[in-house]
């Protein structure tokens, strides 16, 4: 008998077979993730999850006979029948006759479960970064050795001679190989020595340590290491996306939470949809700071509102670390549109003086109150708009309900086409 | 009987693949030694839930070519996994030789002995003696034709497009349960000798092909339309209820490679056929054996009084029979009715009653129970098994009843025959016949067909006790039946009076045409 672990093979051997059905089906596959995104929160979209589709196209048919005609049954657990009952057919009370086990109906619908990637495949596949493409400058990617620790073989010319010989004096004091000194004092004493026994006695000593010297190499082919290499790829073309939300108290909780929302979207969508591209988080009340994600999403804070503060803050991390040469710059911001009025001459140098000419696109996000009138035009939004009527690169939307979160983000990111439009 | 007594096996739940090896070891000596079975050197393969359902979607086999329905019975199991639905089986067990058979990691050090001799030794046994695995499967080529199979097919999607190959496929496997051959006609299937055969004939091809036939006129082909109907059959092997091989072998348009195809979901088919015709007796025997060989390893000390308790539960869980009325009842429960019924036989040669000395004479109080069993096991199918050996005991023990459900009797569904004594044959007769394969699945077949002229492929159901075709699947397996033919297919269903009860009419689809 052989006993065989299988458990260590390589797992996914359904995925082809899978990516197959999900191909067959994208397009019922698709209608159900839009169904199913209706009803839940943005943040469950990261989980990918359970879906139900139709069987249209999806069937596998074969020749077997229909429910109609004569049938025959034999059945266990007989209790009070006798022969030439008669039963009354379905829902006839009294014992009642078998159910007709569900006959083609069970496979009307078909629920299974998608994973988060493939769920975020079809989620966002009809989107993409705007522009991505005006300063990329190839799709390829360099690859340049980086070190990589030590290794035992490798070409002469890596040989790391510090690990070497400290690897090399590990062993030779493991192995006590006689140091020369010692045996060069043993000859002092032999020569000094003037009785022939210990003498005889210290020569013997010495080619002992001799021989053992000989025995034991200074260095040996096992010490012997070389630096190791390993290829990382380096990414030509990247991007950086700005996170700017404004948290100031005159945000209400309902605002940001739309903000947030706004802002998971796009997390996914570029942690999915770009390899590399880099996120910053600047959230700003009267004063800016960068943040981490987390803290963005979720770590209160409350104050004035100054929009400059935030594109400051977004001018001094280009500078200190987002060359425009080198990477493409984007910006979403989020805001209730309030500004103080001392602000917004500083707010329109800053934008087009240093933010605008340097990033490849801007959007602005305006959160309002779900039962917002819809005419009232904010300080920002009206500055934003003179702004883009005169040919910034400049994206405005405003959104007051959660459900219309998506439609905008599609929107705006929709495939090939024009950014400067503005749903009012 | 006189096995020593043995040490004790394991303790607790763990195990590793010591205790496997000893485990099978003392379930060998039982079973070759006390009950007799012959069985294919055993490998035994541990795997992880997830290798588990990988299995479950390509029915069983370990490797197998890629298909979007495989895809799609996987997400189904996994959808229901992950809920909690549906436990996994414990064990796959693979007709080949070497015997593979699958055990799950998470199961007990119990399970994995009652999982061992339960496939290893049970359904091993079933393998490699019964009658119908023996004429129709080969056990030594089945992987290695399954490996031939996935090669030339992924080679086929490289040459020929995966959309092509899929709509072969997919046509294929409507046509699957009608691809097999019922009676043996030839000589015995060998699989490796199927792989050297489609090389030949590639070769073969290759060999005498020369592209001046091409450019040869044509003369006026020669008139064969005077041929008579009866001869035209006949030459065609019509009328013929094998649809894929007829495909395979007459349909004008067919490329090679679609062809070649179809012959191996055929061949898959009739690979799987003798399993779709004993699961009654292929899961009865190897439930059997393994409620035998726990018994005893629990007699000889191997197995704690504890693990057999819960060997108890699992086993009492799989031969639950629930009652018609039951809402989990699916209807009869193969391992419960196929365990049932060799214990019954068991019975009946050990320590017979007057009754059963008249329904069985040949085996009543013979005494070895082993040796009739075994002899079962050889040389009877569902079908023949349950008409012979259901005894009248057993009968009233399940409370079987029979039911005719016929919509000319509007009253209702009347009860046709009990457990008593009017009743015991004609139940009998009923369910042996609810086992048989041929009868189960509609009887279609091909009748005629005119190549030379519309060539328009008739095919003909012949329709009993008023049971037509489910309409939308027939049309959609018509519909890929005329896709592989390339014109029109007609189906008639036709009663026992040769009248045309239904007519479903399928003509290609232009994209395969042009495919």
């Amino acid at each position: 008998m052989n006993i065989v672990d299988r458990r260590l093979n390589p797992r996914g051997k359904a995925l082809e077979n899978r990516q197959r059905f999900l191909r067959r089906a994208k397009g019922v596959v698709q209608q159900a993730v839009k169904q199913s995104l209706q009803s839940r929160n943005i943040r469950d979209v990261l989980d990918g999850g359970e879906v139900s589709i139709p069987l249209d196209g999806m069937e596998e048919p074969s020749l077997r006979r229909g429910s109609g005609g004569t049938h025959d049954r034999v059945l266990p657990g007989n209790k009070t029948f006798i022969e030439g009952d008669v039963l009354p057919r379905s829902g006839g009370g009294g014992g009642g006759t078998p159910e007709k086990a569900g006959e083609g109906d069970g496979e009307d619908a078909f629920r299974f479960v998608l994973t988060r990637e493939e769920f975020l495949n079809v989620f966002l596949d009809d989107l993409e970064l705007p522009d991505l493409a005006k300063r990329r400058l190839t799709e390829t990617e360099h690859e340049s050795p980086v070190r990589a620790g030590y290794s035992v073989s490798g070409s002469p010319a890596n040989i790391a001679v510090n690990r070497t010989t400290r690897l090399a004096m590990m062993r030779r004091m493991a192995l006590r190989r006689p140091n020369p000194e010692a045996i060069a004092r043993l000859e002092a004493e032999i020569a000094a020595c003037e009785e022939d026994g210990l003498r005889l006695v210290l020569e013997d000593k010495v080619k002992a340590l001799e021989a053992k010297v000989r025995r034991i190499p200074y260095i040996d082919p096992v010490d012997v290491r070389y630096r190791r290499y390993e290829n990382e790829p380096k990414p030509v073309a990247q991007a950086v996306m700005f996170c700017l939300m404004d948290v100031s108290s005159s945000m209400t909780e309902h605002m940001k939470d739309l903000a947030k929302r706004f802002y998971m979207l796009l997390y996914i969508f570029l942690s999915r949809r770009y390899r590399h591209v880099e996120l910053v988080f600047i959230r700003h009340t009267d004063r800016a700071e960068e943040v981490d994600e987390e803290t963005f999403f979720h770590s209160p804070a409350t104050g004035g509102t100054l929009v400059s503060s935030a594109l400051e803050a977004m001018r001094s991390v280009i500078a200190k670390r987002y060359s425009p040469e080198d990477w493409n710059i984007y910006a979403a911001q989020a805001s209730d549109g309030d500004n103080s009025y001392s602000d917004e001459a500083a707010t329109e140098r800053l934008l087009t003086e240093a933010i605008l000419p340097v990033s490849q696109y801007f959007a602005y996000l305006e959160v309002g109150d779900a039962d917002r009138g819809s005419s009232s035009q904010s300080a920002l939004w009206k500055l934003y708009d003179k702004l883009r009527t005169e040919g910034a690169p400049l994206s405005i939307r405003r959104v007051g309900h959660r459900g219309e979160i998506f439609p905008v983000f599609r929107e705006l990111f929709q495939r090939g086409q024009g950014r400067e439009r503005v749903a009012s | 009987m006189s096995v020593a007594p043995m040490e004790r096996l394991f303790d607790g739940a763990d195990w590793n693949f010591a205790t496997l090896q000893r485990i099978h070891d003392a379930c060998e000596q039982i079973a070759l030694g006390e009950l007799g079975l012959d069985v294919y050197p055993n490998q035994i393969e541990v795997i992880t839930a997830e290798q588990m359902l990988d299995a479950y979607s390509s029915t069983g086999m370990p490797l197998f070519y890629k298909h979007w329905s495989f895809g799609k019975h996987f997400a189904h199991h996994e959808a229901l996994y992950r809920k909690g639905l549906r436990d996994l089986a414990y064990e796959i067990v693979i007709n080949s030789s070497p015997c593979v058979s699958y055990l799950m990691e998470e199961n007990t050090a119990t399970m994995q002995t009652l999982v061992i001799a339960h496939a290893a030794f049970g359904h091993n046994h079933f393998f490699k003696n019964n009658y119908l695995f023996k004429t129709w499967t080969d056990a030594e080529g089945i992987l290695d034709y399954l490996d031939f199979a996935k090669g030339y097919i992924a080679r086929c999607e490289e040459r020929y497009g995966q959309v092509a190959v899929e709509r072969t496929l997919d046509a294929a496997h409507a046509l699957m349960s009608h691809g097999v051959h019922r009676h043996p006609g030839k000589s015995k299937l060998d699989l490796r000798q199927e792989e050297q055969r489609e090389r030949d004939r590639r070769a073969h091809e290759e060999q005498i092909f020369n592209d001046l036939w091409r450019t040869v006129p044509a003369g006026p082909s020669k008139s064969i339309s005077n041929i008579s109907l009866e001869r035209r059959r006949t030459a065609l092997g019509l009328p013929q209820d094998n649809l894929l091989y007829f495909l395979e072998k007459s349909a004008p348009r067919l490329h090679a490679w679609q062809r070649e195809i179809l012959r191996i979901v055929r061949q898959i088919a009739q690979y799987f056929h003798p399993q779709r015709q004993t699961k009654v007796m292929n899961e009865g025997t190897a439930t059997y054996v393994h409620y035998r060989i726990m018994t005893r390893l629990h007699e000889l000390g191997a197995i704690s009084d504890g693990n057999f308790l819960e060997f108890l539960r699992s086993h009492s869980n799989v031969v639950f029979q629930p009652a018609y009325d039951d809402p989990r009842f699916p209807g009869f429960n193969p391992y419960a009715l196929g365990f049932a019924m060799m214990q019954d036989i068991e019975r009946i040669v050990t320590a017979p009653e007057q009754e059963d000395r008249e329904w069985f004479p040949e085996i009543a109080g013979s005494g070895d129970a082993m040796a009739v069993l075994r002899d079962v096991w050889a040389n009877y199918r569902d079908e023949s098994f349950i008409s012979q050996f259901l005894s009248p005991h057993l009968m009233r023990q399940m409370r079987v009843f029979s039911l005719c459900d016929d919509p000319a009797q509007t009253e209702g569904v009347v009860i046709s025959a009990i457990h008593d004594e009017r009743g015991y044959r004609r139940i009998r007769r009923q369910l042996a016949r609810e086992y048989d394969v041929s009868w189960t699945d509609p009887n279609i077949e091909i009748v005629d067909v005119d190549l030379a002229g519309d060539r328009r492929l008739l095919l003909r159901h012949s329709v009993v006790n008023g049971c037509l075709l489910q309409d939308k699947a027939a049309a959609q397996v018509l519909q890929s039946i005329a896709d592989l033919w390339s014109y029109d297919v007609r189906l008639q269903e036709v009663d026992s009076l040769e009248t045309v009860l239904k007519e479903h009419v399928a003509s290609p689809r232009a994209m395969v045409r042009a495919a």
